[in-house]
């Protein structure tokens, strides 16, 4: 089940670890959520910014989350990785914070873009000459010194922690991007300032040492790393037209040369306050902090929503294999294609996934770790690699020492033959419904969770209430649901295979000054 | 966690994660509503409540066992967070990865009453969760469930923690799992610099750096587990923390019932003789060509939280790599972009020392550019010593988010389990506010002078050989360090 994030979507990270909450617990849940649908309280300014606020008066302090209706598929080609830049561009202050001198700086900007674009438009020709090239590569650097002899480091972010501000960062997916943080409670007019300042006028200063920044989180991320390698291959073959094949991080090539102005655009068609929802939990009183939020929030003008995306992605007709010869060891990745979230069919592959993967009873668990001992952890990722659009289920295994890809990818596929060709179990289907009725409750426990879940089913569904009202659904998933759901999704052309095969290092150095012993 | 199964899973779902969320990475109104602010500074907050830190109470059982409890009744949940005197510093050289292996299949391994498979099963059946593990300073057992299962839950919790089976086959499967942790054990850059660096100030003698081999978890059996749980197990060497919704004096009794026939082990501590490594200074390189950066380690020992030094330790950090505006994170990443993630301080830890790290990750061109930089702000650490206005700041931050680190009974909990652990007076909590608030600029600035060491420094760089050449060729005694993975006895 993807549906209760908590931060850094730990609560399903691990999964195995904090099992479940709550059997025979529906009593107490019911109790729960209508009390804390009461606690909430709903507001949209005239400029389409939504606000979802939430007492939890615990202790005296609150947390927020403002989700963005934007993500890595409205990127257009050429500028991949642009709105996870955004989201970096969106730390660097405004024309008040982070400046010496905005008058200068404002115009040094200037000129350092137009320099940039007199760089870049050399450099892209088709027979450019290098000497030029490199001549306004030296100016463009020369116009970056300028400008950044303006700025204060980091203000933006320096003033909410000096403040107390603590969990402050930013995420990027597919789907969507958040900003997030948590203060005390005598700072809410600190939040109100900052979140709005933020989003009524972005200074984008550093952008060209940001995107060095960003290169370099794309090379830890993903070049570096066995995983993030084998990830890369398997999404851009999974999806043909979608604009899901394409990384969140970026390819290389654009990160290295979207602009400040292709930043600029892009915030100007995408952040309008419509297509925005923040979500305030903690100690806080509506009536007081309501007004403040229609102060502050209600400077930004309203803008038209961007234009949906057009690319369905067409049902899959062919297997896809991708193998990534590799100095790791093996890794097994298998993706099936499903509908978008908000299918009237996800309570079931919810119930699916559940069954699968979920915990030390799950059958990937009891089949693949404990009897056969094949694999040392599986499970799989349900909204991959993202899911408001028809998106993957990726089931993974980690095969053990001396294990191959063919060993655990069997074992998976009889569990995907069994789910078609018999019932689940009642305990089964009994402890989904459980452990889904205990997730939500412990969503109830931490200000920051609740304001991703929050603002995320907000978005999704179009209504915040969805959080606790989702779960009466899974009440009415039945065994042949599971079947029909398991013999429609589990098909080979319906297929994405992903794998590390090992292949020795290109180089082994052996130093004989070093000592050997058996540490 | 040091389970197995839980470390690869996590590792694997954070890939999964990362791969498709890119994050930055860093690292109640009262009063009438005044007009809309134009700039920052023209804020003023109503004061925050006096901060009321609730307590736990502490009772000691006739044999020793040391509970402290904590009411909290906001949602019909209890939770249940003990501490148990071992480690796997304790462990011996030949059996390395015993104690980790004994705190999974603790667990894993069920009760003379129960089986591991029914146990899961139980728990699950009942909404509720056991979890057990060692790891270096201690070992750790935990459970949450609902109020009204609480006396059976705890009743299965004393089992686990008293009664283990260490059912062999699920010894077999903990196995499995740390085996397939060694064999992959360099195919991610962060786990090598992790492990070599802390091998490089700790030195290898050190428990601290010991990671398990094929040939010591081979040995290991269940009996290994057995003696390793007589020896430590004994509820004098246990403090055992319960927050949540639970009335004090009925659990009083019923943590009587459950473990008061428990007898008390033998009295004798452990030596925690922490043995001074000598550091050595210089440049070390592992050679690792799948990779488009190199990383980046330098550092030397660090200090125990009980040094006096200890706040404006503390503060030092703040200033150097705390937040946003820190210098490594403002200077490094967003002025020269090298890097995006890049840290440092000066570690420190409850019983001994920690270790003081810069670190970084910046493309191989610039692997020179970024060792620099790191040396080059540990120096300006005394050379441009911290301000009086880094030092307010610093400060303020600390104190102004103080009272997130009590904004719930069981994180306030946890905290007194960890003094209680470590011998740390209870009041540590309110010394900590008054000692970062007393602290002084000259204090801080001798701190950095006396805890970070430039010239002590051992560098170590994980990166591919092509590419890392130029910068390393600056070194004459560059000391090459072979990770190579010993192959399993009777293996070739």
């Amino acid at each position: 089940m993807r549906r209760w994030v908590s931060i850094f979507g730990w609560n399903k990270i691990v999964g195995l670890v904090v099992v479940a909450w709550c059997f025979a617990l529906s009593g107490v849940a019911a109790q729960e959520l209508s009390s804390f649908e009461k606690r909430v309280t709903q507001l949209t300014l005239k400029n389409g910014w939504t606000f979802i606020l939430v007492e939890r008066p615990v202790a005296p302090v609150f947390a927020f989350m403002t989700r963005v209706n934007v993500g890595s598929a409205q990127e257009i080609s050429g500028q991949t990785g642009l709105a996870h830049m955004f989201e970096h561009m969106a730390f660097k202050g405004t024309p008040r914070l982070g400046t010496t001198n905005y008058t200068a700086e404002k115009e040094a900007l200037k000129v350092l873009e137009d320099a940039y674009q007199a760089y870049q438009t050399e450099k892209l020709k088709p027979g450019s000459n290098p000497e030029t090239v490199d001549r306004l590569h030296s100016i463009f650097k020369d116009r970056q010194k300028d400008a950044s002899q303006y700025v204060v480091k980091n203000e933006f972010g320096d003033i909410i922690e000096r403040e107390g501000g603590v969990a402050l960062n930013a995420f990027t997916g597919a789907d969507v991007t958040g900003y997030f943080y948590a203060l005390p409670a005598n700072k809410f007019e600190l939040f109100a300032y900052l979140e709005s300042e933020r989003f009524l006028h972005p200074v984008f200063r550093e952008f060209y040492e940001e995107r060095d920044v960003v290169m370099e989180e794309r090379r830890l991320r993903t070049e570096s790393q066995p995983f993030g390698r084998l990830l890369e291959q398997f999404v851009s073959t999974a999806f043909m037209a979608h604009p899901y094949h394409h990384p969140v991080i970026g390819h290389a090539s654009d990160i290295q040369s979207y602009t400040m102005t292709d930043a600029k655009s892009f915030f100007k068609s995408q952040y309008v306050p419509a297509n925005m929802v923040t979500a305030i939990v903690g100690d806080i009183t509506p009536e007081k902090v309501l007004p403040i939020l229609e102060q502050y929030f209600g400077r930004i003008p309203a803008g038209p929503l961007p234009p949906p995306i057009r690319t369905v992605e067409p049902v899959s007709t062919t297997e896809k294999i991708v193998i990534l010869k590799d100095p790791s060891q093996p890794l097994y990745l298998e993706g099936y294609h499903k509908p978008a979230v908000t299918h009237v069919d996800q309570p079931v592959y919810d119930a699916l996934d559940d069954i699968l993967t979920n915990g030390r009873t799950s059958r990937f668990y009891r089949s693949l770790v404990r009897d056969k001992q094949i694999a040392v952890s599986v499970g799989a990722y349900g909204a991959y690699p993202g899911d408001k659009y028809p998106h993957m289920w990726v089931a993974y295994a980690v095969p053990g020492r001396g294990v191959s890809n063919e060993t655990v990818q069997q074992a998976l596929r009889e569990e995907f033959e069994r789910l078609k060709t018999q019932d689940v179990s009642d305990d089964e289907l009994a402890r989904f419904r459980t452990r889904a009725k205990a997730g939500l409750i412990r969503a109830l426990k931490n200000n920051l969770g609740l304001a991703m879940n929050l603002t995320d089913y907000h978005m999704l569904f179009g209504d915040w209430r969805e959080l606790f009202r989702y779960i009466e659904r899974f009440d009415r998933v039945t065994k042949a649901d599971i079947r029909r759901v398991a013999q429609t999704m589990f098909q080979p052309t319906n297929r994405v295979v992903g794998m590390i095969e090992t292949v020795p290092p290109t180089k082994v150095s052996v130093s004989p000054s070093s000592e050997e012993g058996p540490l | 966690m040091n389970v197995g199964t839980i470390r690869m899973e996590s590792f694997i779902r954070s890939c999964l994660w990362l791969a498709c969320v890119m994050g930055l990475a860093l690292g109640s109104m009262t009063g009438p509503v005044q007009a809309q602010v134009e700039k920052v500074e023209e804020l003023r907050y109503p004061p925050l409540p006096e901060l009321v830190i609730p307590e736990p109470e502490r009772v000691v059982l006739d044999n020793g066992m040391v509970v402290l409890l904590m009411e909290d009744h906001e949602l019909p949940l209890v939770g249940v967070s003990a501490l148990i005197r071992t480690g796997s510093r304790l462990e011996p050289q030949e059996k390395i990865g015993l104690a980790s292996l004994m705190g999974t299949v603790l667990r894993s391994g069920g009760t003379t009453s129960r089986s591991g498979d029914e146990l899961d099963e139980y728990l699950e059946g009942k909404a509720a969760m056991i979890e057990t593990s060692i790891g270096a300073t201690s070992g750790s057992a935990s459970m949450s469930c609902l109020a009204e299962d609480f006396p059976e839950i705890l009743k299965m919790f004393g089992e686990v923690l008293r009664f283990p089976a260490f059912a062999p086959e699920k010894l077999k499967i903990a196995k499995n799992q740390v085996m397939a942790g060694i064999s992959r054990q360099n195919d991610d850059p962060g786990e090598i610099v992790s492990r070599e660096f802390r091998k490089l100030i700790y030195g290898k003698a050190s428990p601290y750096t010991w990671v398990p081999t094929y040939a010591t978890v081979g040995s290991i059996t269940k009996e290994d587990l057995a003696r390793w749980h007589a020896t430590y197990f004994h509820p004098n060497r246990i403090i055992l923390g319960i927050a949540g919704d639970f009335k004090k004096d009925e659990t009083i009794t019923l943590l009587k019932k459950i473990f008061g026939d428990w007898p008390k082990g033998p009295q004798e501590k452990e030596l925690q003789t922490f043995v001074q490594p000598k550091v050595p200074a210089g440049v070390f390189y592992v050679e690792k060509n799948d990779m488009t950066q190199a990383k980046i380690a330098m550092g030397h020992l660090g200090i125990r939280r009980d040094h006096p030094d200890y706040y404006a330790v503390v503060i030092v950090n703040q200033i150097l790599s705390g937040s946003f505006g820190a210098r490594l994170f403002s200077n490094i990443r967003s002025k020269q972009g090298l890097a995006y993630d890049v840290h440092g301080g000066v570690g420190l830890q409850w019983d001994h020392p920690g270790m003081a790290t810069l670190s970084m990750s910046t493309k191989t061109d610039t692997t020179g550019r970024g060792i620099d930089a790191l040396v080059t702000e540990a120096r300006n650490m005394v050379a441009k010593p911290p301000t009086a206005d880094e030092v307010a700041k610093a400060k303020a931050s600390i104190l102004n988010s103080f009272v997130f680190s009590v904004d719930s009974p069981t994180k306030v909990l946890g905290k007194y389990l960890t003094y209680e652990y470590f011998d740390y007076p209870s009041t540590w909590l309110k010394l900590f506010r008054q000692g970062i608030e007393q602290v002084t600029t000259a204090e801080v600035r001798r701190a950095a002078e006396h805890h970070l060491r430039p010239h002590e420094f051992a560098i170590l760089i994980v990166g591919p050989r092509e590419g890392t050449s130029t910068a390393l060729a600056r070194y004459d005694d560059i000391q090459e360090l072979d990770i190579r993975i010993p192959d399993p006895p009777g293996e070739i």
